[in-house]
């Protein structure tokens, strides 16, 4: 599906808020709410808007600490992918899982409560993964969305 | 500091952030009224900042998504205010971090093909102030991917 300029436009007033209605959108816009309902549900049926996220301020809802890791493998092949992913998957503080190529086999995005939270996390339910080798790990200081090519 | 109330209606909501009041009410066992003073309360102090609409970028095309890792010349005082202002300016970069750590900063670029990338890569990101070395790392796929807190 090709967009053009006014699918651009709804897009990015979505991206930056998708709390607004159909209504205040079309107003905003200069549309009328039947083209921009119209035009919404076509960028969700072509599967561009794929969904929607509540975004919290993690510090102030107890989570002070994001930190990103690299994970190797210390033994590969086609069944220990599939153990790592499923155990790393089901651990609640684990944000996102990557597949990568490159210096590392995943990328993880982990939230604790605090540092001394964090190394619990690592030690006791991420070190101890099936398969795990080297880690390393970047502790988050500020992160910003672009609204990307739009 | 949140209570369970507050943390059962958050849970509720990052499951599916377009849920309504009433709806919400239900789920939680709670009233209306009770609910909506809730959620205003938390929206006041911050701890809920909004919601987004994601976009699936490969239904756009965009088929390549790449993790570059930087690191950046530290002897220079404004480098990273520099670097951070110019890195803006890419259209297909669609997340900024930066780190303490051995990594001072990732991109999260998006490309059409491997061709795409290539020009991005040369022509965008090598041009960037004051960087020192990048790695990058190619999704291969998304394994977990909602970025819920575990509340």
């Amino acid at each position: 599906m090709s967009l053009d300029d006014l699918d651009r436009m709804i897009l990015r007033a979505l991206v930056a808020n998708a709390d607004q209605s159909t209504t205040q959108l079309a107003a905003k816009l200069g549309l009328s709410q039947p083209a921009t309902w119209r035009r919404i549900k076509r960028l969700q049926e072509a599967g561009i808007i794929a969904g929607r996220q509540l975004q919290l301020d993690a510090a102030k809802a107890g989570f002070g600490v994001t930190v990103f890791l690299g994970v190797k493998l210390a033994t590969k092949g086609r069944v220990s992918l599939e153990d790592f992913e499923r155990a790393v998957g089901a651990i609640p503080e684990v944000q996102t899982v990557d597949h990568v190529l490159g210096l590392y086999d995943y990328r993880l995005r982990v939230v604790a409560r605090d540092l001394a939270d964090f190394e619990r996390v690592l030690r006791r339910r991420l070190m101890t993964l099936p398969g795990v080798g080297n880690v390393e790990a970047n502790v988050l200081l500020s992160e910003e969305r672009r609204p990307g090519p739009l | 500091m949140l209570d369970d109330f507050d943390r059962r209606l958050l849970r509720l909501l990052q499951a599916d952030p377009g849920r309504g009041v009433p709806d919400l009410a239900e789920a939680a066992g709670s009233t209306p009224a009770r609910v909506a003073r809730r959620l205003d309360a938390l929206r006041e102090t911050g701890v809920i900042t909004g919601s987004r609409t994601l976009i699936d970028w490969r239904a756009l095309g965009y088929a390549v998504a790449v993790s570059l890792r930087i690191t950046l010349d530290k002897t220079q005082s404004r480098a990273f205010d520099e670097f951070l202002a110019a890195a803006r300016l890419v259209p297909e970069v669609i997340e900024i971090q930066t780190f303490l750590g051995r990594v001072d900063v990732r991109l999260s670029l998006i490309a059409r093909d491997l061709a795409d990338y290539q020009r991005i890569y040369r022509e965008q990101i090598l041009e960037l102030p004051h960087i020192a070395d990048i790695e990058a790392l190619m999704t291969v796929a998304t394994v977990k991917g909602d970025e819920s807190l575990p509340l």
